[in-house]
């Protein structure tokens, strides 16, 4: 038996190691793997409450929240293949700008 | 036993997510973050949710994961430099991230009772299956919205496609 708080505190650290990443890393590739990061930790949190609530609407949610990380991460890999191509380099720090 | 169970992967989910944010190339970010999603699937099935964890491995650490590990090889990623924005990034980053864990987890741990406990492999309301009683409802209530999943997967494909196309 283990409470349903330490499952939901699990999804804390892991958000904020997230958040902190999202902060901290300058290559672009991993500021987007932390957002993905930041995405399980919210489901892990959908399915704690399902689980405390007896109710299926939560897992369902977190299909959902998959669906549209699959296609978040498709469309955002093509931008920084794009962005790559115009600019030679993955550092955040030198696009700062929408204007080639 | 389901103790065990969560200490085990969830040290393992946070040692691998520390590991995501000290590593400096990508490459090894991404294999973190693997055992991260594999290590999020077990904690899924010890809730309950079979059907998630299935998918999580399948959709996260099968599909989004390759498809990561593909760009950072074909873009040639090398290891992030140290810049001047870095290091205000640092001064901001760490505090922040701190402040957030700290306002979730006294919220969290302070409502600890009336949270209650989770069982090993629980089921939702008493049905058979998780799967039967996920699919009973995506299937009569929520048919709308898994419809237009497929459309919002499809017009991401051909985004991909014309984002990602060589200019004339």
């Amino acid at each position: 038996m283990v409470p349903i708080a330490y499952y939901l505190v699990l999804a804390a650290i892991l958000f904020s190691v997230g958040v902190a990443a999202f902060l901290i890393k300058r290559n672009i590739i991993s500021v987007f793997m932390s957002i993905e990061l930041m995405l399980n930790a919210v489901n892990l949190t959908f399915v704690a409450f399902a689980h405390m609530w007896h109710q299926v609407q939560g897992q369902i949610f977190v299909f959902f929240v998959m669906v549209v990380a699959a296609a978040e991460a498709a469309v955002g890999l093509a931008i920084i293949i794009a962005i790559f191509r115009t600019r030679q380099t993955l550092n955040v720090d030198q696009i700062n700008l929408m204007k080639l | 036993m389901e103790l065990a169970l969560f200490i085990i992967f969830g040290g393992l989910a946070v040692a691998a997510a520390l590991n995501l944010l000290l590593q400096r190339h990508p490459i090894n970010s991404a294999l973190s973050l693997v055992v991260v999603m594999m290590s999020l699937a077990v904690l899924y099935w010890s809730l309950g949710a079979e059907f998630l964890a299935a998918a999580q491995v399948i959709v996260y650490s099968g599909a989004i994961m390759v498809l990561f590990v593909f760009v950072i090889m074909l873009l040639n990623a090398g290891e992030e430099e140290r810049t001047t924005g870095s290091r205000a990034a640092y001064i901001a980053g760490f505090p922040g991230a701190a402040a957030i864990f700290c306002l979730l987890s006294s919220v969290f741990l302070s409502e600890s009772k009336a949270l209650g406990t989770a069982n090993l492999g629980g089921h939702l309301g008493g049905t058979v299956s998780n799967i039967a009683e996920i699919s009973h409802v995506l299937f009569t209530t929520l048919l709308l919205p898994f419809e237009v999943t497929s459309v919002l997967i499809l017009v991401a494909i051909l985004g991909a496609v014309v984002l990602a196309r060589k200019e004339q």
